[in-house]
């Protein structure tokens, strides 16, 4: 078991015809993804990397029962490709891009509410590496051979702090069970607590590690669902202590704007909530070893 | 990217929101002129600075003569306004914006913010204008009125009408008030702004709603498809960093301490940075190089960091994803002998081809501590910089 995507889940690629999307395309076949199609408007009919490519995602739903698609569409039109995927069926989309418009964003979230929350696309990021079940499949941009399999879910806002949680897992000999980047955007596909919700229902996930930053309120309710509802051990490490209040580090969403937003102020919110506190980055492996020794 | 006042009263005005009649002034014969122009019996005379609390910094001032416009602005020309919201180092004033009173009934806050929990528009509203949000939410919270806008719909007249109601306005301003508020959301959806701030926004003796201030922040993301906007940008109101790190779509922000830092990710820059504080030391900036950096874009962003002269000792960070280790080191063999480097460099390399990374590193004979994980890493250059 794993949460999200597993080698048999079938994966088009939208943009695969394009120079990012291409590179990364042959990155997710190589780990052993099961891409089944891509998508490129005006390319419809031609044959990619192996796999066909079509007009619509509509198309490519119906003609190769695809369940989930990563969107390698440019900022400008990305938002359009997302709600081009909910109205397609897609049960869950991946989106990497980087500078999609706040606004758009909110039109995306707004759309996907059209859906019935059983028909509803999950989606993740944008501004995201992606997500990757390890020894199975991925579905991002992520080093694939740095992951090792095993029984920790990781959450994260930080694609290269993701990178550092697997190998600092790796070198403490413990193996994730489905690594999922939420993106470093204000106006995102889904929060920590809804990435929670998936893993306090999978078996194979027996401990979870939340990657949180500074800005937004997503940790805040994160902390509230695990005091109230979870039943694995949880795990936070907050990057930005040395932070500036009021400035943008480098994700649009890392800015400490108001009251509860700096690290210190959600580390001491989620100790409250029983949250086990990673308390520096070089600890995300030992720290995630100890408390499996001691709780599991 | 922020505005200054004056530009978002120009924006507002152009969405049927009432402002003062003002002028812009550069030098304090304009100050003097435009208070003659204005022929008011009292003006007010503000300094154009990217920040809010200017009037509790003395960057904004009451005039009723010719004599105390000119020395208000001599005052102000040229000067730097230091507020809560600037730092140390304040803000440079190189405008001013004079403006004619009106009379006064009340004040009251109106914002509409990109809302991250609602994740939409929400309006903010208060009948207690004049005080910051943030003391409005610690000292009278039930004041604070909050309407969630939905993106299909857009606010609606109920909605505005709604607020007008919990602002007890009167009733003969209802219509104003409710085109005020469309036309506050209108334009925040249409220029993609983040928040769009009027504080105060007052209620005058003659019934009338007029924003006496106003700030917009609008989203950088979708500054591409609002050129007009992007022309406003003013870089004599940032860190000159920043300035030159953006000219090359570097993301950086300068701070106080002596350790510079290079690493790719925003996440692992901030991690990063926290570990440096954690072993003791203080970072000098935050900067992330991005994905796929070139050997020159390397070279850029360490001379970037480098400009910076409190620095005591630089520290590399790299977690190679879709970056290449060895483009990393090529970048740094190539710039480090042309910089005449005189503090010690720490490395560390992780991912991508970093076998090859740290081989070209090695081979070039070039000074460099070489770190194996983050912690080493931040421990090496904490260690270097106190020595």
């Amino acid at each position: 078991m794993s949460i999200l995507l597993n080698k048999n889940t079938k994966v088009l690629v939208q943009g695969i015809t394009g120079r990012i999307g291409n590179f990364h395309a042959e990155e997710m076949i190589a780990y052993g993804t099961n891409v089944v199609a891509g998508v490129t408007p005006g390319k419809g009919g031609m044959t990619h990397l192996g796999k066909p490519v079509f007009n619509t995602v509509k198309e490519a739903v119906e003609a190769t029962g695809a369940e989930a698609t990563i969107v390698f569409v440019p900022a400008a039109a990305a938002a359009d490709g997302i709600m081009e995927a909910a109205d397609a069926g897609i049960k869950y989309a991946v989106s990497i891009t980087d500078g999609i418009p706040a606004h758009d964003m909110v039109r995306v979230k707004r759309y996907m509410l059209r859906y019935k929350k059983e028909n509803r696309m999950i989606l993740t990021g944008p501004n995201c590496a992606g997500t990757i079940t390890p020894g199975e499949a991925m579905i991002g941009i992520m080093p694939g051979h740095i992951y090792v399999p095993g029984n920790v879910g990781v959450i994260g806002r930080s694609g290269t702090l993701g990178y550092e949680a697997a190998s600092q897992l790796s070198a403490e000999g413990l193996g994730i069970s489905t690594s999922v980047g939420i993106g470093g955007d204000p106006i995102n596909g889904s929060s920590h607590k809804d990435i929670l919700e998936i893993f306090n229902e999978d078996d194979k996930t027996k401990v979870i590690m939340m990657i949180g930053e500074i800005g937004g309120p997503q940790e805040a309710e994160a902390a509230e669902y695990v005091q109230k509802h979870m039943k694995k051990p949880v795990l936070a490490y907050i990057a930005g202590l040395t932070a500036p209040k009021g400035r943008t580090m480098g994700h649009a969403g890392a800015i400490v704007s108001g009251k509860g937003e700096s690290a210190a102020e959600k580390v001491e919110l989620l100790q409250e909530a029983g949250i086990h506190i990673i308390p520096n980055p070089s600890e995300m492996g030992s720290k995630t070893k100890e408390v499996m020794d001691k709780y599991l | 990217m922020d505005i200054h006042e004056y530009q978002a009263k120009e924006i507002l005005s152009n969405y049927n929101v009432q402002t003062l009649k003002g002028k812009l002034a550069a030098k304090t014969s304009e100050a003097v002129a435009a208070f003659n122009e204005l022929d008011s019996d009292i003006c007010v005379v503000k300094a154009q600075v990217h920040s809010g609390a200017r009037g509790k910094a003395g960057g904004i001032i009451m005039c009723k003569t010719e004599e105390e416009v000119k020395s208000a602005s001599e005052k102000l020309l040229g000067t730097h306004l230091k507020t809560i919201q600037t730092g140390d180092n304040g803000k440079l004033i190189e405008k001013l914006y004079i403006e004619s009173g009106c009379d006064i009934d009340r004040e009251i806050y109106l914002a509409l913010v990109m809302d991250r929990a609602k994740q939409r528009i929400v309006v903010v509203a208060s009948a207690e204008g004049g005080m910051s949000i943030e003391e409005l939410a610690a000292e009278k919270p039930e004041t604070i009125t909050k309407i969630e806008v939905d993106p299909v719909v857009g606010l609606t007249g109920f909605q505005a009408r709604e607020l007008s109601f919990a602002l007890n306005l009167p009733k003969e301003t209802l219509g104003k008030a409710v085109q005020l508020f469309m036309g506050c959301y209108k334009a925040m959806v249409e220029l993609d702004m983040n928040m769009l701030e009027i504080n105060p926004l007052v209620l005058t003796a003659d019934k009338n709603l007029v924003a006496l201030d106003a700030k917009m922040s609008f989203d950088d993301n979708a500054l591409f498809r609002h050129p007009a906007i992007s022309k406003l940008n003013d870089n004599s109101q940032k860190d000159p960093r920043e300035v030159a790190a953006a000219e090359h779509d570097l993301s950086y922000v300068g701070l106080d301490g002596d350790i510079g830092c290079m690493i790719n990710g925003a996440g692992l820059a901030m991690a990063t940075m926290d570990m440096i504080k954690y072993c003791g030391g203080e970072p000098a900036n935050f900067l992330d190089i991005g994905g796929g950096a070139s050997p020159e874009r390397v070279g850029k962003a360490f001379e970037l960091v480098l400009a910076d002269k409190k620095i005591k000792a630089m520290l590399v960070n790299v977690y190679a994803g879709i970056n290449r280790c060895d483009w990393i080191a090529e970048g740094l063999v190539q710039i480090v002998p042309t910089v005449n480097l005189k503090i010690p460099l720490i490395v560390r390399l992780s991912g991508t081809n970093v076998d090859e990374g740290i081989k070209i590193l090695k081979e070039s004979g070039l000074p460099i501590i070489l770190a194996d994980t983050l912690k080493d890493a931040a421990q090496k250059a904490v260690d270097a910089a106190q020595q």
